[in-house]
């Protein structure tokens, strides 16, 4: 489902790459668990998923799509494939709750009927019901979260990249993200978490990729969080 | 794309443009201002110009040269110059007064002067039967002296004909050189405004879509294609246009409405208010649908050309 091939990530020369040959193979349906602390190199990891980024070497490829032969029209529709849970939310700072997870479904041009059966339902699973019509700017950091995660799985996407979801959220509701995680991962999306929480990747017990300074230092299965 | 679907977009597209619209009032408020202010005084520039125009073409119809003719002359002498002179280029119309014309004419210019009538009654009629010839284009005002200086033609006329030299000529030379100034200086000025009026809004209208350009990048992220970021902002910014043209129209209204109430029939120097208020209204609709027109252009081209740089993947 994900393939890297040794790829490579470098901003600046002089503060060497970024990312150094990483090489990562991830099935369909896997679960797998991004460690590794700030600076190590998990965001720009998913930032070259996303194609955000173009990596300096090395192959990438998503759900069969090549990155080297993708092209710039063709670069909307390879992020409609993938879900992404952005650290930092990316909220449309004008559109309400309600439109914010609408926009996903009217980007893939599914009709208002479907749309306001859809959108409902996901809002309940995360625990938003409610607040349909407040702006982003009137919810809490957690809140705010839940609505980037609703409108990352609202279209049932084959592959979903979490980066840091919990991060703002206090235990309780920091399970109640992941238990979402799993449930969609248990229809069949594949999901790529990163975090820091070691309680989280202690209970998950699921493959877990360490990566420190830009390199993969440990890649293993049904993992707890270590301590480098 | 399914034709249903592209539907489904198209009225999503305009629809989110008319929310946005709403919901970035202050935004919009500031770029309309600027759209008004300007759309105003690129359409009072080009009233001022027509009224500038008139006036200058007003003095030139005034303008003419008279061909005094002996009292030997023949009717049928008469007609011979006239259609001669009507078959020059340069000549627009003729007007012939016979000697009783001209009389009756110069007794109503001096009603007034009792003393002057007096003069006249107690004479035979004095005065000239007189040609007047109208001109296209008072630069070519030597051609047509050349024709009637001509011996055949000027055995005709009094010693003094035909009558437009001197310091009246010299006067013509002025007014026909300073038209011809203004004229391009009501132009160039137009035209000036108009494209610092283009450059000011889309200015504004790129710093309203700078502020926002976040959103763009989000919606880029989420997989949207360029057409369904763009839309929305092409519409707000026709919107912008649109009601921009109608307040500016508004505005231009009832100054000519407000000027012809309490300045009454007046002029300021050349600029001659009936005649401008009369122009506008005239040209309502068509003023009306050039500034609708000018303001959607605008809108539409700045936000698409304001949008692009957002909308580029990275290419390193």
């Amino acid at each position: 489902m994900i393939l890297l091939d040794r790829v490579t990530k470098t901003y600046n020369r002089e503060l060497g790459p970024s990312l150094d040959r990483i090489t990562l193979h991830v099935e369909p349906k896997e679960f797998v668990i991004v460690v590794g602390q700030s600076g190590a190199g998990k965001t720009t990891l998913l930032k070259l998923l996303t194609r955000e980024e173009r990596p300096t070497s090395g192959k990438i490829i998503i759900g069969g799509i090549d990155y080297d032969k993708l092209r710039d029209k063709d670069i909307p529709l390879l992020r409609r494939k993938i879900g992404v849970v952005f650290q930092d939310f990316k909220l449309l700072p004008n559109k309400t709750v309600f439109e914010n997870v609408a926009f996903a479904l009217e980007i893939v041009g599914v009709g208002k009927k479907e749309i306001n059966n859809t959108v409902p339902k996901v809002l309940d699973i995360v625990n938003l019901k409610g607040k349909e019509k407040r702006m982003p700017r009137e919810l809490s950091g957690g809140e705010r979260q839940r609505v980037a995660i609703a409108r990352a799985i609202v279209r049932q996407p084959k592959i979903l990249i979490a980066d840091e979801p919990t991060g703002n959220l206090d235990p309780k509701h920091a399970w109640d993200v992941i238990k979402v995680l799993e449930k969609i991962n248990r229809y069949g999306t594949t999901v790529l978490l990163t975090t820091h929480n070691a309680d989280i990747v202690n209970k998950l017990k699921r493959r877990v990729v360490t990566i420190q300074d830009g390199k993969v230092a440990s890649d293993r299965a049904n993992a707890d969080y270590e301590v480098l | 794309m399914s034709m249903r679907r592209k539907y489904t977009t198209f009225l999503r597209i305009l629809h989110a443009g008319t929310v946005n619209f709403i919901r970035n009032a202050t935004l919009a408020l500031a770029a309309m201002a600027v759209m008004i202010v300007t759309l105003t005084i690129v359409l009072f520039s080009l009233i001022a110009n027509a009224t500038f125009g008139n006036t200058i073409q007003q003095i030139t119809n005034k303008i003419n040269i008279s061909v005094y003719l002996e009292d030997t002359t023949t009717p049928a002498q008469t007609t011979a110059l006239q259609n001669k002179l009507k078959q020059l280029p340069n000549v627009k119309s003729v007007e012939y007064l016979d000697k009783a014309a001209v009389l009756k004419q110069y007794i109503n210019q001096n009603a007034n002067n009792v003393a002057l009538q007096q003069a006249i009654n107690e004479t035979s009629n004095p005065l000239p039967a007189t040609i007047h010839v109208y001109l296209n284009d008072l630069n070519q005002i030597k051609d047509v002296e050349g024709f009637l200086l001509q011996t055949d033609n000027k055995k005709l006329q009094t010693s003094d004909s035909p009558s437009y030299s001197g310091n009246l000529k010299e006067a013509i030379d002025n007014i026909t050189h300073a038209t011809n100034i203004l004229r391009e200086i009501g132009i160039i000025t137009v035209v000036i405004f108009a494209i610092v009026s283009a450059l000011i809004i889309f200015n504004t209208i790129q710093m309203a879509i700078f502020n926002r350009r976040d959103e763009i990048q989000i919606m880029r992220l989420l997989g949207a294609s360029t057409w369904f970021i763009r839309g929305p902002f092409i519409v707000e910014s026709a919107i912008y246009g649109f009601l921009s043209a109608i307040f500016s129209i508004l505005i231009i209204n009832s100054v000519f409405v407000a000027a012809s109430s309490t300045l009454k029939a007046s002029s300021l120097g050349l600029l001659d208010i009936n005649y401008a208020t009369t122009y506008f209204d005239n040209h309502f609709w068509k003023f009306l649908g050039l500034q609708i027109c000018i303001g959607i252009l605008i809108g539409t081209a700045s936000s698409l050309i304001a949008t692009r740089r957002y909308l580029k993947f990275k290419t390193k």
